[in-house]
């Protein structure tokens, strides 16, 4: 890329919670700098949306960046796929990325497959890992694929910049350093309202009881053999006792036993909490997709040959309706004499 | 209203994590033996999408394949769940496609084959797990498209449609024609009649290759695909006469180990 001073930078589309910097765009920054200093490339993060507070800019840089751009006018509001895949076509026409990285989120799901399009260039989503080929110079993507049995490393051969999407939770994000220096600059894209072919009518949040599922630091998962939303009510008294959150496989979801956002796995969360206990679920390589990180994971499962004690580190072969009722009284006096060390508090 | 229905063969992602090969030379995983492909599911909801529609709506359901000539047999399964036509895009020169090329074909059939309203996708398939090819359609179409639909309902020409979000989920309206990808919230597939199934296997299915339709070179090259190491632990049993001693034991050992 320093044989093209075009493709000198390496972008990060940054991403906001309520209204603060999201982990997976720290998690962004720590690769986009290993990325950018092998490469002597700048580092820049684009943030799309209305009313960003100044101090995302500094955080963006802090964390790592060089550069932030700011996209900031009335139609970035909400997200929506055909202004956001217009504003920044029209940022990559100015900048001319080498690299153009999201998130594996909501946002990067639905936004980088259409932006790729539109710029003509090879997307890989979903990495867990990313780094320069030696030889082309070309970003080597490494994803798993067939549900997470197997990995892929890809190349983009044809087109530019770049793209991947990242997984959350797979890179821990860097120390803030309050003195690093770097450059705002503020970029309008001068669309209009008629950029929005499709018109939200209604955004409906589900208030999940207990802790968020991200930032859980003790998770219950049930799987399809909870069976029913009344067994699901028994793993959120469990979760509510460890101050902990429900999370669910596929099953459970499809099955409208639970929202949809108490999904864990490929098509849902990615989680990272210091326990995982799963209850009634087989543990098939798409929903451990999900689990990342130092998780010590329990499982209760009547079936010796169930796929989730290859990955547990203590097993229960048993009927989680039998075993359940008594480990909820167990822990509710645990809990009841004092937490191990107090550190009850969520991990974000 | 017409519509198109991409679906994809796929190895059947319930085979065990012990029982999954690859083939390091083609760069593909291998089927245990006596497995067949398999319809990936997404793609199966998108069919039962479009069958929901017209169970309320005059409609005509084309689907589209682009694999090889064994996708006839999902192309058929699609047939006697209810779709009207399919079509299956086949051509030694599509078998290295990746998510750009296979977005590429599977567009210029939909343009070739003229009319329609609305095409479904599965939200991401189940072998390469890419989840491109419905966004780049719309995209290489010129297209809105929405991502993770969990419902569609038609009222007198407007469109609503309700996707999934990590907090929840969005209801958004949308002008036709459109592209949607669905999710399995949306529902389970239908299963096919006996009668159905007699007539989806008397039906022809034409085949498009590359006289029909020129493909399109790959954006991206797969280097390599390995099976990755999960330093798998040894697994702690509990172990106790009744469930109840092996709750308490179970609470106990997370105890000692400050887990809980």
């Amino acid at each position: 890329m320093d044989r093209n001073m075009d493709r000198s930078e390496v972008v990060i589309v940054g991403e906001l919670e309520e209204g603060k910097i999201a982990s997976i765009t720290a998690e962004l920054l720590t690769v986009g700098r290993t990325l950018a200093d092998e490469l002597n490339a700048t580092l820049s993060t684009v943030f799309v949306g209305n009313q960003i507070s100044p101090e995302v800019a500094s955080e963006a840089i802090s964390l790592g960046g060089d550069k932030v751009y700011i996209i900031d006018t009335p139609l970035f509001k909400d997200y929506l796929t055909d202004t956001y895949v217009a504003a920044l076509e029209s940022l990559d026409r100015e900048v001319k990325p080498g690299i153009l990285l999201l998130g594996h989120t909501t946002l990067g799901r639905d936004l980088a497959p259409s932006l790729a399009f539109r710029l003509k260039t090879g997307l890989t989503t979903d990495c867990v890992e990313l780094s320069i080929d030696a030889e082309t110079g070309c970003l080597r993507k490494t994803k798993p694929v067939y549900g997470g049995n197997a990995w892929a490393t890809y190349v983009c051969d044809a087109g530019h910049p770049h793209m991947a999407t990242l997984r959350a939770k797979v890179i821990p994000p860097l120390k803030r350093d309050a003195s690093r220096k770097g450059e705002v600059v503020h970029f309008d894209p001068q669309l209009d309202e008629a950029t929005a072919r499709v018109k939200v009518i209604d955004r409906v949040r589900e208030e999940m009881p207990g802790a968020r599922l991200e930032g859980a630091n003790i998770i219950v998962c049930g799987g399809r053999g909870i069976g029913s939303p009344e067994g699901f009510k028994q793993l959120e008294e469990l979760a509510r006792i460890l101050n902990g959150a429900v999370g669910c496989t596929r099953i459970p979801s499809d099955n409208k036993w639970v929202p949809a956002s108490y999904q864990i796995g490929l098509t849902g969360k990615v989680v990272s909490p210091s326990l995982y206990i799963g209850m009634a679920l087989s543990g098939a390589s798409q929903h451990l997709a999900g689990i990342s990180g130092n998780t010590t994971i329990v499982a209760v499962n009547k079936d010796p040959e169930a796929n989730i004690f290859s990955r547990a580190h203590y097993g229960v072969i048993d009927d989680y309706q039998k075993v359940l009722p008594a480990l909820i009284e167990e822990c509710r006096q645990l809990r009841s004499s004092g937490s191990p060390g107090g550190d009850d508090k969520l991990e974000e | 209203m017409n519509i198109v229905v991409c679906v994809k063969e796929i190895p059947d992602p319930e085979i065990p994590a012990s029982a999954f090969r690859l083939d390091p030379e083609s760069k593909r995983a291998i089927l245990p033996g006596g497995r067949k492909l398999v319809i990936s599911d997404y793609d199966e909801r998108a069919v039962e999408a479009a069958l929901k529609i017209k169970d309320s709506l005059d409609s005509k359901i084309t689907v589209l394949s682009l694999g090889r000539e064994s996708a006839q047999d999902i192309i058929r399964h699609c047939l006697a769940m209810g779709c009207d036509e399919g079509i299956l895009l086949s051509d030694p020169l599509f078998d290295d496609s990746d998510s750009f090329a296979t977005a590429f074909v599977l567009a210029e059939a939909i343009k070739r084959k003229g009319e329609f309203d609305l095409i479904l996708c599965g939200r991401q398939e189940g072998e390469w797990d890419a989840g491109q090819v419905g966004s780049g359609i719309a995209e290489l179409l010129g297209i809105p498209s929405v991502t993770t639909v969990v419902n569609i309902e038609i009222r007198g020409g407007r469109v609503v449609m309700e996707r999934l979000l990590w907090d929840g989920h969005e209801i958004v309206e949308v002008p036709l024609p459109a592209l949607a990808t669905v999710s399995s919230e949306i529902g389970e597939p239908r299963y096919p009649t006996f009668r159905k199934v007699r007539e989806a296997s008397k039906k022809e299915i034409p085949v498009w290759t590359s006289q029909e339709i020129t493909p399109a070179k790959p954006q991206n090259r797969l280097l390599s695909l390995f099976i990755p190491s999960h330093g798998e632990g040894k697994c702690e049993f509990i172990e106790e006469t009744s469930p109840e001693g092996k709750a308490t034991r179970l609470a106990m050992t997370l105890r000692e180990a400050k887990l809980i």
